[in-house]
């Protein structure tokens, strides 16, 4: 055990904990809040990985900025419990087989990546190694072999920006 | 002499353990003694005295300021929601205290055989680092007042939050043309970058080449700290007394004094991205540290740090007590389609300029 395991261990049970307190909590600001820690966890689990450039950005964009507006939205709402609408019992069937599925197949992949391709069998995760998430050679990959698919998504965000404020101003 | 055990370099951990324990220590101790700057550099304002009761020249002032809101009774509303009303101020407090992770605070210390490094940790996203921790600070705030129940204290968060989201933006376009000036994002490297000009140093200090930028960063950081022009947030006429209103005792503290925390970092932090941090004016580094030795070049640089953010706390301070206080319609106008487009031309220039003095 050092330190890196340590850390996998801890960062990793934190996120689960922290995601299952998402879906547990009855408070909807409580859940923002845990879903910001699972983030952060998330965010460790980058840094371990030597990716700092996503870690940061990740916190910057989704702990910072969505997450935000997210508990803006619901502290706004004010949601309790005379408010909240009644669900139907089969939307919570039908959700949790959707939800069921994708576990099914999430265990898929992690079975077949430790049975099946032969490259990534029994290998440890490459724990604080690799150097293509720092942010220079990141920049650099970006801005010569992925320029278009870049630019591309950049337009992208543009549009939605552009769209967002046309909104805004028709109400 | 490295001790290892569990494969952990334990005297690495001890070293940066010390240090943080020094730099909160500092952080702290600076945030109690701008509260009586403060209100000296007022009174000078006002042409009053200020504090001159406790101790000579009223220098104890700021303990019994703390010891008076330690005992206060602590009332916790009935109607709030416990554990989110006490997570509030906390977490003001350690957004505040976190930012000083990666700031480089003097050259490094000679300790035996170790060389340490004034830093608890040189990342290579050490601005972006800042960034993270400035767009989470907004949670202490806004938790705070939702879980407070307070309508005052929910349209102050809403407030806060709205102000700070914007006021980022335009921060981190500032910032960009620093970054491409200095070509990396660590902070380490910014600062040496700015020690090797002319004058020893004071040639390159960041300052000359983005006097623009620096307006514009030294605005968004006023409106950061909610410091006036910009403290919407806790605009008593509108407000009674803003996001902390239903807090009592230190918990009430804690968020003053994350404000002044906040206040020092982001001092520190200008001082470091455009007045050449740690940088000693007129004194080329190495030849000193030739004749007087590591640690006292470390200690004079720490030093000189400490005068370039002091005196730009003293200016917040100046324009908190000269500047009366915006609108918010004014405020938003002010962030979205001034400053904003005023950094991106900025950037934009430094941009064509790097790119033409290169070919």
């Amino acid at each position: 055990m050092n330190l890196v395991n340590i850390l996998f261990w801890f960062l990793s049970a934190l996120t689960l904990f922290s995601a299952l307190m998402v879906i547990i909590s009855k408070n909807p600001v409580h859940s923002v809040l845990w879903l910001v820690l699972v983030f952060f966890a998330i965010s460790g689990h980058y840094v371990l990985l030597n990716a700092q450039f996503l870690a940061i950005v990740n916190l910057i964009v989704y702990a910072g900025a969505i997450m935000v507006l997210f508990l803006f939205v619901i502290m706004l709402l004010n949601l309790n419990k005379e408010t909240e609408q009644k669900k139907n019992i089969w939307i919570k069937v039908a959700g949790t087989i959707a939800g069921g599925c994708f576990l099914l197949s999430v265990c898929n992949v992690v079975y077949n990546a430790q049975t099946g391709s032969k490259e990534i069998a029994n290998k440890a995760i490459l724990m604080g190694k690799g150097s293509i998430g720092l942010i220079g050679n990141l920049g650099k990959e970006l801005f010569t072999n992925y320029v278009v698919p870049f630019e591309i998504s950049s337009v992208l965000f543009l549009s939605a920006m552009v769209g967002a404020v046309i909104i805004g101003k028709k109400n | 002499m490295n001790i290892y055990l569990l494969a952990i370099d334990w005297w690495f951990i001890i070293e940066k353990l010390v240090l943080i324990a020094l730099i909160v220590t500092l952080c702290l101790i600076i945030a109690m003694y701008e509260t009586y700057g403060e209100r000296k550099v007022a009174a000078f304002i006002q042409d009053r005295i200020g504090p001159n009761r406790a101790g000579p020249f009223g220098i104890l002032q700021p303990l019994a300021d703390g010891g008076k809101l330690f005992f206060k009774e602590e009332i916790i509303p009935l109607a709030s929601s416990k554990y989110l009303f006490v997570l509030g101020p906390t977490l003001a407090m350690i957004t505040a205290l976190l930012t000083s992770a990666v700031i480089p605070w003097g050259t490094s210390l000679e300790i035996g055989d170790r060389n340490v490094p004034l830093q608890v940790a040189d990342v290579n996203i050490g601005v972006l680092y800042i960034f993270a921790v400035v767009s989470v600070g907004v949670y202490g705030i806004m938790i705070g007042a939702w879980s407070s129940n307070n309508k005052f204290s929910l349209l102050s968060g809403l407030r806060a939050a709205s102000q700070m989201i914007s006021y980022e933006l335009a921060m981190g376009l500032a910032l960009i043309a620093v970054l491409m000036m200095s070509g990396s994002l660590q902070m380490s490297v910014i600062v040496n970058k700015q020690m090797s000009g002319a004058l020893g140093g004071l040639g390159s200090w960041n300052i000359w080449y983005q006097p623009l930028g620096f307006l514009v960063f030294f605005t968004c950081a006023l409106a950061e700290c909610n410091r006036t022009p910009f403290d919407l947030p806790e605009a008593e006429s509108e407000l009674n007394f803003g996001y902390h209103q239903e807090y009592s005792s230190m918990k009430l503290g804690f968020y003053l004094f994350a404000e002044y925390i906040n206040m020092f970092m982001s001092c520190i932090l200008m001082a470091t991205l455009f007045f050449g941090g740690y940088d000693i004016p007129f004194v080329n580094e190495s030849n000193l540290a030739a004749h007087i030795g590591q640690n006292w070049v470390a200690l004079l640089s720490f030093i000189c740090l400490l005068a370039k953010a002091f005196f730009l706390v003293f200016v917040f301070m100046w324009i908190r007590w000269t500047v009366p206080r915006f609108r918010f319609d004014q405020l938003m106008h002010l962030g979205w389609k001034k400053l904003i487009p005023l950094a991106l031309v900025n950037m934009i220039i430094t941009a064509a300029l790097i790119l033409w003095l290169k070919s």
